[in-house]
């Protein structure tokens, strides 16, 4: 009896130790990817920097040069969607955690905005497509920064949602008691308290859209020289990427690592910056 | 400011204060207005990107009826169009994804909760999101230059050798050497997700209350029991929440895919063939599309796939509602 009982027992913790050495693979699976994957794009894209990156245009095929023009497009597009996508996203999440908080209809838009925030960038960049490119007839940098705005929305209504909500609500009761007017206590008290949390989701929706491409391959499309003007198509770092990637010459793959490279350390610095404040504010607010 | 309070100090005449309230009353109005207008941008926008592709698609889904979904022509030349090698490309890249980021993901939710040390858990914790992080592009690159060569060399010949010479499921792995096709590109897709589902059930794992664990733990049970029994049908409805979102990304996700999926419209069981996916399709040929009826074709594909993700994203939200509402109840 009792050996039967050993024998048991031996079994499941047999079992027990298999399968917890097994998670510990998998984090080293996940672990593995990363490592290879930011090696790669390191390795390659610093052998691939040069001065010239930067003041330098994209090149035709088979020369050299750089991709200032990318660089410059990618700026101007991505604060451009920021300063779209950042005061709709600010305001929806303060209607959403302010006015309706409680109610069907905040609740449909919190859905759909969940939806939107994981929904494909593509069908975004065809929705912006339609409504922008199609009816002005040509492709252009607004239509880009639109489309990264869509993408940008979501983002910052999620934070500001989930921010506001973190407020006490001693705080707001103090200042309305005071006689102030709520979007004084808004503007002034929530948003000052919210304002790191905030801060972050901008951040975080930053880096998201300095990477995102499939957005904009058909709405800001591409452009071999500078352009300042946004009525006009423009080039970005990812598209860039993606149209020299994929050919055969050898020194526009180089020039693909090199804007890789410059992306990846963009979005790695902007998502150890958001946690920064994310950790300072939390200490102070113990 | 100033003005306020010299307003406060001074104890102004009743209708003064009457007509403060007044304006106070109608500035909150505007504001209330401004921020409920700007919550209702976002109903709009989504249901504006609904019905615009549907516009947009209007011309090849009146053309192609409902052969669109299942007809596997792709000829630019001859207009016509069918949507079935893009889906099932999309469907069989997300599967395979699914098939190794589930398991991954939830070997990680339980090493990082339940296995590893306490210093260990931070660190591993963020370099699995940094994973979430990196640009789908980067993805793609490195997919096309680093892992599509290991494939075509090492892992396709090996299985084509050994497992392809099985019955029934070899043909899903007889091929050409070429590196490129669906089952890289569901490797590729697999990496991709696998942070945004292991922080889910992670999250969740975090949610189930001590005492239930160490009670099953006081009955004698292993670190494997207390999970496999007590902490996974506890958040049960939430772990499949976490693993729809990860499949809604895998089937809309475009760059990476693009790069490694080889971009033909050509039906092939094996999934070491190249393939297509939605997304890869309409991010190849869209630019590129030189009539009206070739637009319209991957307009009606992009809301074949929008369709698809908000039905998967929808029954993620409302699983993981789930197990919110379930933890306010008790």
């Amino acid at each position: 009896m009792s050996d039967v009982s050993e024998r048991l027992y031996r079994k499941r913790r047999l079992i027990n130790a298999w399968n917890l050495v097994a998670s510990g693979a998998c984090a080293a699976f996940g672990i593995f990817w990363l490592v290879w994957i930011l090696w790669t794009t390191l390795k390659t894209g610093i052998a691939a920097m040069k001065p010239a990156l930067f003041y330098e245009m994209t090149p035709p095929p088979g020369s050299d040069g750089g991709i200032a023009n990318a660089l410059f497009g990618s700026l101007v597009m991505s604060l451009g969607a920021i300063l779209i996508g950042t005061p709709i996203g600010v305001a929806a999440g303060t209607y959403l955690a302010e006015f309706a908080k409680k109610r069907a209809i905040g609740e449909a838009i919190r859905f759909v905005n969940d939806i939107l925030l994981s929904a494909p960038s593509i069908v975004l960049g065809l929705f912006v497509y339609t409504l922008v490119v199609r009816q002005t007839g040509h492709f252009s940098g607004y239509a880009g920064a639109l489309a990264l705005a869509l993408i940008v929305l979501p983002v910052v209504v999620r934070t500001t949602d989930e921010m506001l909500q973190l407020v006490p609500s001693q705080m707001r009761e103090a200042a309305l008691s005071l006689g102030v007017p709520q979007w004084k206590v808004t503007l002034q008290v929530l948003y000052r308290s919210a304002l790191p949390g905030i801060m972050t989701g901008i951040l975080l929706a930053l880096a998201r859209i300095s990477g995102e491409t499939a957005p904009l391959l058909f709405t800001a499309l591409n452009n071999q020289y500078w352009t300042n003007d946004l009525n006009s198509p423009m080039a970005s770092v990812p598209v860039v990427i993606f149209q020299y990637a994929m050919s055969p010459y050898e020194s526009w793959h180089s020039l693909a690592w090199a804007g890789a490279f410059v992306v990846t350390v963009f979005v790695l610095l902007l998502s150890v910056l958001s946690r920064a404040i994310l950790l300072r504010n939390k200490v102070s607010n113990d | 400011m100033a003005a306020d309070t010299a307003a406060i100090a001074i104890p102004s005449s009743v209708v003064d204060a009457k007509r403060r309230n007044a304006r106070d009353a109608r500035a909150d109005g505007l504001f209330r207005w401004i921020v409920a207008a700007a919550g209702f941008f976002v109903l709009l926008t989504l249901t504006g990107a609904a019905l615009s592709m549907l516009w947009g698609g209007r011309e090849a889904l009146s053309t192609f009826g409902f052969s669109f979904l299942w007809s596997t022509d792709w000829d630019a030349v001859n207009h016509k169009f069918g949507a079935l090698v893009p889906i099932y490309g999309t469907l069989v890249t997300a599967l395979i994804a699914m098939l190794i980021a589930v398991p991954v993901s939830f070997g990680i939710a339980l090493f990082l909760t339940e296995v590893a040390p306490n210093w260990m858990r931070q660190p591993v914790g963020a370099a699995i999101e940094l994973l979430a992080g990196i640009p789908s592009i980067i993805y793609g690159m490195w997919g096309l230059f680093v892992f599509v060569p290991i494939m075509g060399e090492y892992i396709n010949p090996w299985l084509n050798d050994h497992i392809g010479t099985w019955p029934v499921i070899g043909a899903l792995f007889r091929g050409p050497p070429l590196g490129i096709g669906m089952l890289t590109a569901g490797i590729v897709l697999a990496i991709m997700v696998i942070p945004f589902i292991s922080s889910v059930m992670r999250e969740v794992f975090l949610t189930v209350p001590t005492r239930l664990k160490e009670s099953a733990y006081a009955l004698g049970s292993t670190t494997w029991e207390v999970v496999w029994d007590i902490v996974l049908p506890y958040t049960r409805s939430a772990v499949i929440g976490g693993i729809f979102l990860g499949l809604g990304r895998a089937l809309g996700e475009t760059m990476a895919v693009t790069f490694v999926l080889g971009n033909a419209h050509r039906l092939s069981a094996s999934l070491l063939e190249p393939g297509n996916s939605i997304a890869a399709t309409i991010a190849n040929e869209f630019t590129e599309a030189d009539s009206d009826i070739y637009r319209s074709s991957l307009i009606a594909l992009g809301f074949l796939l929008f369709v698809v993700t908000f039905i998967v994203l929808s029954f993620a939200k409302l699983m993981l509602n789930r197990l919110s509402r379930q933890e306010g109840v008790k």
